[in-house]
């Protein structure tokens, strides 16, 4: 017997300041994965600036789609799907993915997946992990957000908990700017950090009261500009990496805090990181470390399918299209789009 | 040889296809839906309204600014998707050539005004030699002044159109020493066809691009730009 045709989806993620475009078969085999980052451009500014982002967008759109078809050698014609990021995101940036994706859907007659951002980050998993399998417990940590949430099945999120002010990497952009070790700050702390102490500084640990795999890091993130404020006033010299190290040791803690938690309380025994800041090697090693004590199965993807990719885009769209989801020619961006609405 | 155009720049969404000889088909409409919601649908009404097979288009044009940031954008990446899966060439009309475009023939001065905040327009002084459209200023992003002292310079009568025409009503009749009129509601904001019909002429002087190589012409810098420059500028 012949095996089946592969299903081919080319997917498109614009959402903050990546262009990506990639393509992928059933959802997990990466036929290319093709992302320009714009974080040159930004550095600048101190962070993402929507319109310079929407802007970089427009103009490289086509080379990364492009790209994505050269570097997987087929043509649109051996394609079957497309998939685009809709939500959350920056409105504008999200607009050129979308419309993209539309024409070139409509064009060539082509079924179109609207795919929720944080599901690609979750997706990511699928990639380099075949046996891996919903149910699972997912943290996605990035810039933008801090979701615990908890996989019932493909496509089927249960929203555990979410951070209710900064996403960790936000705080980590925050402090890294106000240390003095610019944007982006989050892999730039993990750096300083390997030569600084994590006990120097004795941040606060936060927990949400009531809400208990809620995270919230906006005070975390004011004690460490607090203590940094007043070694400045006190004359003190800021020992950079004690800082970043002791902050980031913080955050940690509390992460894996609430993974245990909700690991004790649910009695899943698989456990997934995904988004940025997963490619955290710190942050892998210690929840790797606790999960292997407790003897949970722990996953996470290569960093470069933690960084918003499309890759991950086109993992999700294939689920979302076994179950039968279509968007329509009218598909708009969702700037605050919630997981499990889409 | 048939052109698909496509206007998302201003308020408007407009899409339509030309040839030479016929417009066979506009649908515009000026409704509160986002553009992102309506182009498409719109285009795929109209390509069954006229049995249209999209293989058969010889380029598709865009409104290629200035305008709506976001506008500009969306019609963008709806051509260069299109044009990407098609494998077809890009026209890039700018917007308020193609805005003019709709008093194609006209013996005044023709002055698109698009209200681009910041107390300026996006405008242009157009005249008409039979069909052929003659630029007397070049698009810009200029003070609603400055382009009625240049009119008044002139000295010649004038039609206003555009979205910003009622923005900058007041200044006009305050200020403006030729006679002038307002484009008629039918006439005063972006028709694809007008885009289409000009962008026959381009293509029949090979004026197409890459699909790949085509971004709109903002003729503004971001805020974020913009700010940075006056620093930099300030502290030097």
């Amino acid at each position: 017997m012949n095996k089946p045709e592969p299903m081919r989806i080319l997917a498109i993620e614009t959402s903050c300041d990546e262009t990506a475009a990639a393509v992928v078969e059933n959802g997990r085999k990466v036929l290319s994965n093709v992302i320009f980052s714009q974080i040159s451009l930004h550095t600048l500014y101190g962070g993402v600036v929507p319109e310079i982002a929407s802007r970089k967008h427009i103009e490289k759109i086509n080379q990364v789609i492009t790209e994505a078809l050269n570097q997987a050698d087929k043509t649109l014609d051996e394609i079957d799907a497309i998939g685009v990021t809709y939500g959350p995101g920056l409105v504008g940036a999200l607009l050129v993915g979308v419309a993209e994706a539309k024409s070139i859907s409509y064009a060539k007659k082509l079924p179109l997946i609207g795919v929720h951002h944080i599901e690609g980050h979750i997706s990511a998993n699928y990639i380099e992990n075949p046996d891996l399998e919903p149910p699972f417990l997912c943290l996605v940590v990035s810039g933008g957000h801090t979701h615990l949430v908890k996989v019932n099945d493909y496509g089927k999120y249960e929203i555990l908990g979410r951070t209710v002010d900064d996403a960790a990497g936000e705080a980590f952009d925050k402090v890294a700017r106000a240390i003095g070790l610019g944007y982006p700050g989050g892999p730039k702390i993990e750096q300083i950090s390997h030569k600084g102490n994590p006990d120097a500084i004795a941040f606060p640990r936060a927990h949400v009261a009531e809400a208990a795999y809620h995270f919230s890091f906006s005070g975390m993130k004011s004690a460490a500009l607090n203590y940094l404020n007043n070694c400045r006033m006190q004359g003190i010299e800021i020992a950079q990496a004690d800082v970043a190290a002791s902050f980031q040791q913080a955050v940690i803690d509390v992460l894996l805090g609430t993974i245990k938690k909700a690991l004790d309380e649910t009695g899943i025994q698989t456990f997934a990181l995904a988004g940025g800041v997963a490619s955290n090697g710190t942050l892998r090693k210690a929840v790797k470390e606790a999960l292997d004590r407790r003897g949970v199965a722990f996953y996470c993807p290569s960093p470069i399918l933690c960084t918003d990719n499309a890759a991950m885009i086109g993992a999700a769209a294939y689920y979302d299209y076994m179950a039968g989801k279509r968007s329509g020619l009218d598909l708009n961006a969702v700037p605050n789009l919630k997981l499990g609405e889409a | 040889m048939k052109i698909l155009g496509i206007d998302s720049s201003g308020l408007v969404a407009s899409v339509a296809v030309a040839t030479e000889e016929d417009l066979l088909g506009e649908f515009t409409i000026c409704y509160k839906k986002t553009h992102s919601q309506t182009l498409l649908p719109m285009l795929d009404e109209l390509a069954q309204m006229i049995e249209l097979d999209l293989e058969t288009i010889d380029a598709i044009a865009v409104a290629s600014g200035p305008g709506s940031f976001t506008g500009l954008r969306i019609g963008s990446a709806t051509v260069k998707g299109l044009a990407l899966a098609l494998e077809k060439p890009v026209i890039e009309v700018p917007t308020l050539y193609a805005l003019a475009y709709n008093f194609c023939g006209q013996e005044r001065i023709v002055c698109p005004l698009m209200d681009a905040r910041r107390n300026q327009t996006y405008t242009a002084l157009f005249r008409f030699d039979k069909t052929k459209i003659q630029a007397l200023k070049e698009q810009c992003a200029v003070d609603i002044h400055e382009i009625i002292e240049e009119i008044n310079g002139i000295g010649e009568s004038v039609v206003f159109l555009g979205d910003g025409a009622p923005v900058f009503q007041q200044a006009i009749k305050e200020q403006l020493r030729v006679p002038y009129m307002f484009a008629p509601p039918c006439l005063s904001k972006q028709k694809a066809g007008s885009l289409a019909s000009l962008a026959v002429q381009y293509y029949i002087e090979g004026n197409v691009i890459d699909a790949a190589l085509h971004k709109p012409e903002y003729l503004r810098l971001s805020q974020a730009e913009r700010e940075r420059m006056e620093k930099e500028h300030a502290s030097n």
